[in-house]
């Protein structure tokens, strides 16, 4: 009896460890979750946590110290320049490593092995693009480069020596509760997470889309609803600055007529689209506009808000550079910022480099593709899909000259594409560059001329390269690897069964647009179409302009401007699209076909100031009627059609609006009469009516409510994220915040003798939800505030500011 | 005495072997105090269970007002869909108590088997 009581109590107590370790009977494995000396209580950081600390690596090549200052921004001072960036993959792993893992896991189309199948779309799409294809073509270009490779595998070898010092207890949260580790590092992951950039920044297209529109309507409706250039185009070089011809002529292929504008039936869509408002704001200010004398330079990023942030605070200084800025989490460097000497930031430049081509397999075998005249031999990349809890995936992907065949018969992304046709991507993201080095070089900038000497590496993502020196120089270049375009190309899929259609060349660097100390006495940059139309190559349709606009109007209105004036600017809520399109509903709307609430939220949003601030009820009465306007005039011509068909851009309804107030599409061709502007001006308005009504009742009609923007950790789960914070702007506005999406780190920089920064970023140096330092910056950020930006000197070590000590050496 | 020496004993090894080994080292600390000293199957059960439930919940309490609840409240928002750090505690403290238990009886039971043969 005893024996087996004995048995049955052991075996019990054996069930329980073995169930409590387990995923597979509880969401979580509560016993070592919960286990104070290794779950999760570990990860709870002492408020009063002592981040001092001793460290000896035999890497290092001499002494490195560290302060950490009480916003937890170290300040890195290094004997060795390769020393600084092995103690930066250091300080990144500290604190952020599960992320830094998890980006380039996502980037390399591995998401399943740690999330499960959830991610196994986006894994196929990511190895379909070719993002792990693209990554080792860059890798082979950084470490053909001896800076390159020093500077990655000092940092690789910081991030492990970090990695090796982990053990069950202090691991990341996010690995207890996902239930994985870390892998060591390597020079591929840092090519992995830029390329990750790329594919955020550098994929703006809309060829399938685009390809169906020209399908459905005709070529005057086309060209109306898809303009080139918009009427608000203030471009990045202002208009009128004269271009030399084109180095490269441009051929258009004989066939284009017939084969490619012509219209012809495309389906495939990508999943996955970043956020087409991924873009930024960036201006410089030249001495002769300032209070001081001196240029300021200011940046603001507009990208997904996530938590931990993509933006990690340094200082790192060494013999040969003292730079301060933002770093990636991923990458060595400071990214955006300042040094001893001048200051750097970036927009993105939003240029078309990824097009798609159909091609034309021989059999179901793909072995042999039709490509000038005779049959090509097809490469194959298999790419093996780990999932968790599920067997492996294997994915077959056909490489051709033009890049990899995202689509085709086996990837249809669930019906999308129709699976009978095959198309293969062609992306300058997949071309071997070393984007690592403007970095490096930028950092270690003095004057215009290391400047220019960057902005030679700058491949992909192309971007507005901003830079104002102390000597007083301010210059932007519209930097990148643009592929040299004819009228239309890329536009649409294009035929690919011989070169014709191919990119014919590069845009070489001396015909990159640029200025440099214009008369103005500013440069800036809204991702806005960087030329007119006088500029010899072609540059794609769909590039915003308001925002562009207004900068450059406060810009030119604006002298004796202070470092305030500037974080006032870039924190302004001004809606420059609503001052364009109010007066078509003051106009239009017709006051006696509303009832008497009706005429209330009209005045209300007659009256409104034009601000989208926190508590202006008018901003969101706006956003609703001009977003049931634009269905309004567009609800016939797409009905019916999938959402796979390009729609065109507000600003181009808008403009066609106020050029004409009889646009052929204002009248509702399902009906016998013909609308007019009045119709429908009011329509769009009575129809955002029971919205609005209903977002006053539940008190959201206040736009920074009803906007409720929140800044989520990267797994999605509420109660590491921050929610509903009271933060004006939107699109199209200076303080470009949406719901999740917005200036993910203010600069403002005074180049001043004593030179004077600012800066905010809406998360914290922390990236573990269990430290205060997790969000500290977050109300500061929504607030408008900014942190004074502290370039330390090394004989500051007793100042105030600094709280920790982390010195690093090899014995 | 026997009960209150037990205790003590299963949560300090249970402290001692958490510093090197995976969590489930508690089930064999008091399993092996229970094995070790004389006690009834149902004393050593209450023993385990007493111990652990008052290490890992007083150790939780410690790391997690260190931590002004910080991570608490947020975790306990995943787990336990509610704001209650205390909670969270208490289900600690309950999951060790319960493995903490079970291996104390098991190793009372077959020590009382061995006096018996």
């Amino acid at each position: 009896m005893r024996a087996f009581l004995f048995l049955l109590t052991a075996a019990v107590s054996f069930g329980l460890c073995y169930l409590l370790s387990s995923r597979q009977y509880l969401p979580l494995p509560l016993g070592s979750f919960l286990s104070p000396q290794e779950g999760f209580w570990q990860n709870a950081e002492p408020v009063d946590e002592d981040f001092s600390a001793q460290l000896r690596f035999p890497d290092l090549k001499g002494k490195v110290d560290v302060y950490l200052d009480d916003r937890l921004v170290p300040h890195v001072f290094a004997e060795v320049e390769d020393d600084a960036y092995f103690v930066q993959g250091y300080l990144h792993a500290k604190f952020r490593l599960w992320q830094m893992e998890l980006q380039v896991l996502v980037a390399e189309g591995r998401a399943s092995e740690v999330l499960g199948d959830v991610a196994l779309n986006h894994d196929r799409e990511f190895r379909r693009l070719g993002m792990p294809y693209a990554a080792e073509n860059s890798l082979r270009a950084m470490e053909a480069n001896d800076t390159t490779k020093r500077q990655c595998d000092a940092y690789s070898a910081g991030i492990n020596a970090y990695i090796q010092s982990l053990s069950e207890a202090s691991l990341p949260i996010e690995y207890k509760l996902l239930g994985y580790t870390p892998e060591p590092w390597s020079n591929y992951k840092t090519a992995l997470f830029l390329k990750y950039m790329s594919y955020d920044l550098a994929a703006h297209e809309s060829d399938f889309e685009m390809t169906n529109a020209k399908n459905v309507f005709s070529k005057e409706e086309f060209d109306l609803l898809f303009p080139p250039i918009q009427d608000s185009l203030d471009p990045i070089i202002p208009k009128g600055t004269a271009f030399a011809p084109p180095s490269i002529p441009l051929r258009i292929p004989e066939t284009a007529d017939s084969l490619y504008f012509s219209t012809d039936s495309v389906s495939a869509a990508s999943l996955f689209k970043p956020d087409r408002d991924n873009g930024s704001n960036n201006w410089a200010v030249a001495g002769s506009k300032t209070a001081s004398g001196a240029p300021i330079l200011c940046n603001d990023p507009h990208l997904g808000l996530n938590l931990p942030s993509l933006w990690y605070e340094i200082q790192i200084s060494t013999p040969s550079f003292n730079a301060y800025g933002v770093s990636f989490p991923g990458a060595p460097g400071v990214i955006i910022g300042y040094n001893d000497s001048c200051a750097f930031g970036f927009t993105n430049g939003g240029r078309d480099v990824r097009d798609y081509y159909k091609i034309q397999f021989k059999d179901e075998s793909r072995l042999e593709y039709l490509y000038n005249g005779e049959w090509k031999k097809t490469d194959f990349r298999i790419e093996r899909i780990k999932i968790k809890g599920k067997p492996d995936l294997l994915d077959t992907v056909a490489y051709t000259v033009f890049g990899p065949v995202m689509f085709d018969h086996s990837y249809t992304d669930d019906g999308l594409s129709s699976g009978k046709d095959h198309y293969a991507v062609k992306w300058s993201a997949h071309n071997p560059s070393n984007e690592l080095m403007i970095f490096h070089k930028l950092n270690h900038a003095r004057n215009y001329a290391d400047y220019l000497d960057a902005c030679r590496y700058l491949e992909t993502p192309g971007q507005n390269c901003l830079f104002a020196a102390k000597n007083g120089d301010i210059a932007i270049r519209t930097q990148g690897r643009f592929p040299a375009k004819w009228k239309g190309q890329g536009d649409f899929v294009m035929p690919g069964t011989d070169s014709s259609y191919l990119w014919q060349g590069y845009i070489p660097f001396e015909e990159i647009p640029f200025q440099f100390n214009p008369e103005r006495g500013f440069v800036s940059s809204a991702n806005q179409r960087p030329v007119d139309s006088t500029y010899p190559y072609y540059l794609g349709r769909d590039y915003p302009s308001p925002r562009g606009f207004i900068i450059n109007r406060r810009l030119h209105q604006m002298q004796q401007i202070t470092a305030q004036d500037m974080m006032s600017l870039q924190t302004d809520n001004y809606n420059v699209f609503a001052e364009m399109a109010m007066p078509i509903f003051r106009k239009y709307v017709d006051p006696n076909r509303l009832d008497e609430q009706g005429r209330k939220y009209l005045n209300e949003l007659l009256s409104w100031n034009l601000r989208n601030d926190v508590d202006a009820r008018g901003a969101t009465i706006f956003a609703e009627t001009w977003k049931s306007f634009y269905d309004s005039v567009f609800v016939d011509e797409y009905a019916g059609m999938s959402k796979h068909v390009a729609k065109p851009m507000e600003s181009t309804l808008l403009e066609a609006i106020l050029r004409d107030s009889s646009f052929r599409f204002i009248d509702d061709k399902r009906t016998e009469q013909v609308e007019s502007l009045y119709n429908l001006a009011t329509r769009g308005f009575a129809g955002a009516l029971k919205t609005i009504i209903e977002y006053d009742q539940e008190n959201k009609l206040p736009w920074g409510a009803n906007k409720a923007t929140h800044v989520d950790h990267l797994l999605r789960l509420p109660a590491f994220s921050r929610a509903n914070l009271p933060i004006g702007g939107g699109t199209h506005i200076i303080n470009a915040t949406k719901d999740k999406h917005g200036p993910s780190w203010r600069m403002v920089i005074s180049l001043a003798n004593q030179t004077e920064a600012f800066g905010v970023y809406p998360g914290g140096q922390h990236g573990n939800p269990g430290s205060r330092y997790y969000d500290n910056f977050i109300d500061h950020w929504a607030e408008g505030a900014y942190y004074s930006l502290w370039m330390m000197k090394k004989e500051e070590k007793t100042d105030p500011r600094v709280k920790w000590m982390m010195s690093f050496s090899n014995k | 005495m026997k009960f209150f020496v037990s205790l003590l004993l299963m949560a300090a090894l249970s402290f001692a072997l958490g510093l090197f080994l995976p969590w489930w080292s508690i089930a064999i600390a008091c399993f092996l105090v229970a094995l070790t000293i004389r006690i009834k199957p149902g004393g050593a059960f209450l023993a385990g269970f007493l111990a652990l439930f008052l290490l890992w919940g007083w150790l939780s309490f410690y790391i997690s007002q260190q931590n002004d609840h910080v991570l608490a409240n947020k975790v306990s928002m995943l787990v336990l869909k509610k704001k209650n750090p205390n909670m969270l505690m208490l289900l600690t403290g309950a999951i060790g108590a319960l493995v903490g238990g079970f291996s104390a009886l098991s190793g009372s039971l077959l020590r009382s088997m061995f006096k018996k043969a």
